[in-house]
């Protein structure tokens, strides 16, 4: 095999931990991902963290496609685990990235990822400080698999909790919801279908930033509703808090064309993931400061109240229809299938 | 079609229907479409207590018969098949298990969004024989007939249907001469109506006297139903009439029975939680066996058991509201279904768990 | 069964019409609808177009019903 194929594609040398191995890490990794601490290429980093509770967060990354319109799976690893900081009231520090690799995969591609990780990471003020590759045979990974695990600081004084959700709370989103869960499925093999919309993947600590500056202590608690969609989130937030939600139907912002797909392949559009969307939950009158606040950042710029917080239905969101009457919204219920009937 | 969600049109449609709701009516919808609408919009809270609704056979998932899948998921589980299916038979429960448990146990299922997309799976797969679950009502059936005819055209060897189609109009006529069953009224599914037309539900008023009416499937289509069947009720003359003007014509798409005609014969089919109901399915004809994947691929299970306690035969029947079932969202969610009515997000069970239609009044 | 959503035709090539839904586009079968148009919406199921709209007819009743309101109104 000549040297030019061997940097076409990753081989399981590459994981060895040998010569292989450091040639990636410089070449790839550090050449993208520079920064001091990464630079030290210790077997630890070693971080400073300053006042502050300590916010810390996993997770791991096997989005297929790996690559999508509006972002990649490296950038769905950054942004996914900045926002899981940004939301807790954290100010987003440090990122490790662990990459399960396939062998075979292109050299090309795995630049293109790493790439994007960094622009996430620069875009989020975040340095990906410590890293881990290994190479799997052929048909033991799809792809690419990414974890990354990130460390924030809560500032004194900050203290986000579903149970501080008071009734009459009002229930903001930033924006329009189900964008990334209707990319990825448009992507999927034998659903093919063209739509405008892109993934919203996007870092969430500058809006998270601006929405506790403006709320103060009004802000009770905020969410990312990733996997599971909107109905999800506002599930897990009326049940830890345990207060009952009451959302308008007709206020929550769907694109169009979401809501077309989702009737076409029989899905419901606010069970559909997100990647760049926050809900806050906050005082009534700190919702319109947070609500200008949101809208004056591009990731959002769409933000609205959907609806507030009742003392009674502890536990379950109720949506109350356009023609006026009130259902359960209930959590998502296995992995969303599209169906025709 | 803004027209169709507006409030203030359905308020004045809720009027109308309070003053046309004189006496108890019991109205089916047949079709699980019109269950997770009525269940979506809420309408249930909204109507004239007058107006009860009952939820009847539901989707052509959901009737799918335990025994009959446990056929198709043993027939799934042979190495050299791919059992191509839509995406809502997934999790359909046989006597013992589901697809969706055979596939991360290995065997090989793919979820499609077209009876085509799984001829150009067999085209594309040489080396496997490819096998469509071919469930539907009216709606689908023709769909399944254009793949058969793709197949048939382009001579392919590794394709073939497992029909378990079903049939409306027969297990409409088995619920009027169900003695347990009372209903005065059906909500027809127009869906299946965009195909059928008028014609095969003419014995309803004719034979039983029971007015039946088209309907779409927005909240406000439903409401207007409901006013066309109230005043075929309260004025005595039953018939069949389409409210779902824009989609069905009185007679149907003739395109599409030609080739449900052309390419499948009725037979006995047996229904979840009904039984068997002569005529019901369909078969492919003999002309077509080479692609009948009953035959081509003749499976025998031992008969497992089936299930009990499973409320699912009354409340498809009528006789009883989900809720009203001693499983309900204890054994049987959906994510863990038990019966028909809780496996298709159209199965009124289901409709019921995930819209709450039984908790919310106490809720708020 | 039976979800099928109205969809515009945006173009057609033999049996195959790419159409318009809510603002995505698909590629759909057209062969049980053999006198589609372009321009023409169709209800869209499993794939197939399986029934060309009549906006008029959908007018029809939506306007039978708006003059009871309307008599209702007065």
């Amino acid at each position: 095999m000549s040297k030019t194929e061997q940097e076409q594609v990753i081989l399981l040398g590459h994981g060895s931990g040998g010569t292989l191995t450091n040639q990636l890490i410089r070449t790839v990794f550090q050449e993208a991902l520079h920064n001091p601490i990464l630079d030290e290429m210790l077997d630890a980093a070693l971080l400073d963290l300053g006042q502050g509770r300590v916010a810390f967060t996993t997770d791991s990354f096997v989005v297929d496609p790996i690559f999508f319109p509006g972002g990649d799976i490296g950038k769905l690893a950054v942004c996914g685990t900045v926002n899981d900081l940004a939301v807790s009231g954290a100010v987003p520090l440090y990122l490790s990235s662990a990459f399960i690799i396939e062998e075979g995969f292109p050299l090309a591609d795995l630049r293109r990822i790493v790439a994007s990780m960094q622009e996430a990471a620069s875009a989020a003020g975040v340095r990906v400080v410590t890293g881990d590759t290994k190479v799997v045979g052929r048909g033991s990974a799809d792809k690419i698999f990414i974890n990354t695990t990130g460390i924030g600081v809560v500032p004194p004084g900050r203290s986000l909790s579903p149970r501080r959700m008071q009734p009459e709370d009002i229930v903001l989103v930033s924006g329009t919801l189900g964008d990334h869960g209707l990319t990825i499925l448009a992507q999927r093999e034998g659903l093919s279908f063209n739509t405008p919309v892109i993934s919203d993947c996007t870092p969430l600590n500058r809006i998270a930033s601006a929405i506790m500056e403006a709320g103060g202590d009004g802000v009770r608690c905020m969410r990312d509703p990733t996997r599971g969609g909107l109905a999800t989130t506002l599930n897990e937030l009326a049940g830890q808090g345990e207060r009952g939600i009451l959302v308008q139907e007709t206020a929550i912002p769907l694109r169009r064309e979401v809501v077309g797909a989702c009737e076409m392949l029989g899905l419901d559009p606010l069970y559909l993931a997100n990647e760049g969307k926050v809900i806050a939950v906050v005082a009534p009158g700190a919702a319109e400061p947070v609500l200008a606040a949101m809208r004056s950042l591009p990731e959002g710029q769409g933000a609205v109240a959907i609806g507030r917080v009742t003392e009674s239905g502890r536990g379950l969101v109720l949506l109350e229809t356009e023609l006026g009457a009130t259902r359960i919204l209930n959590m998502l219920e296995g992995e969303p299938l599209p169906r025709i009937c | 079609m803004q027209p169709y969600r507006n409030r203030d049109y359905a308020h004045h449609l809720l009027e109308r229907l309070q003053q046309e709701a004189t006496r108890p009516v019991s109205v089916m919808e047949v079709c699980g479409t019109h269950t997770v609408a009525i269940a979506r919009s809420g309408l249930r809270e909204l109507l004239p207590k007058n107006i009860r609704l009952i939820s009847g056979p539901g989707c052509p998932v959901c009737v799918t018969d335990d025994l009959d899948l446990d056929l198709v998921i043993a027939l799934a589980k042979e190495p050299e098949i791919t059992m191509a299916t839509f995406g809502d038979m997934m999790r359909v429960p046989g006597t013992g298990s589901s697809l969706l448990e055979a596939k991360s146990l290995g065997a090989d299922v793919k979820v499609v969004y077209s009876p085509t997309d799984a001829v150009a799976l067999a085209v594309a797969n040489p080396d496997r024989q490819v096998v469509f679950l071919a469930v539907g009502f009216e709606t689908t059936i023709p769909t399944v007939a254009v793949a058969v005819e793709q197949a048939v055209q382009q001579g392919l060897r590794n394709f073939s249907i497992f029909s378990l189609h079903k049939l409306v109009p027969p297990v409409m006529e088995a619920l009027l001469t169900d003695p347990e069953v009372r209903l005065d009224a059906f909500i027809n599914p127009g869906h299946v109506c965009t195909i059928l037309g008028t014609e095969p539900f003419r014995f309803i008023p004719e034979q039983y006297g029971k007015p039946c009416v088209v309907t779409g499937f927005e909240a406000v289509d439903i409401m207007e139903a409901l006013l066309m069947i109230l005043q075929q009720y309260n004025q005595g003359r039953p018939s069949v009439e389409i409210q779902y003007k824009r989609a069905v014509r009185p007679e149907g798409n003739t395109v599409a029975r030609g080739y449900i005609d052309k390419y499948f014969t009725p037979v006995t089919a047996c229904w979840r939680g009904i039984g068997e109901v002569p005529g019901s399915g369909l078969a492919l004809r003999e002309e077509f066996a080479h692609l009948d994947a009953h035959r081509r691929f003749p499976i025998t299970v031992t008969p497992g058991k089936r299930l009990k306690n499973c409320s699912c035969g009354q409340v498809l029947k009528g006789l009883k509201l989900p809720y009203e079932c001693a499983l309900f969202g204890k054994a049987c969610t959906p994510m863990k279904p038990v019966g028909p009515c809780m496996v298709s997000t159209e199965g009124s069970c289901a409709a019921y768990y995930r819209y709450g239609a039984q908790r919310v009044g106490g809720a708020v | 069964m039976c979800l099928a959503i109205p969809s515009k035709i945006l173009s057609i090539k033999g049996n195959t019409a790419e159409i318009d839904v809510g603002g995505n586009t698909k590629e759909v079968n057209i062969t049980l609808t053999p006198e589609a148009k372009v321009g023409d919406y169709v209800l869209l199921h499993a794939g197939f177009a399986i029934n060309v709209i009549d906006e008029q007819a959908a007018e029809e009743i939506f306007d039978a019903w708006e003059e009871a309101y309307a008599a209702l109104q007065k």
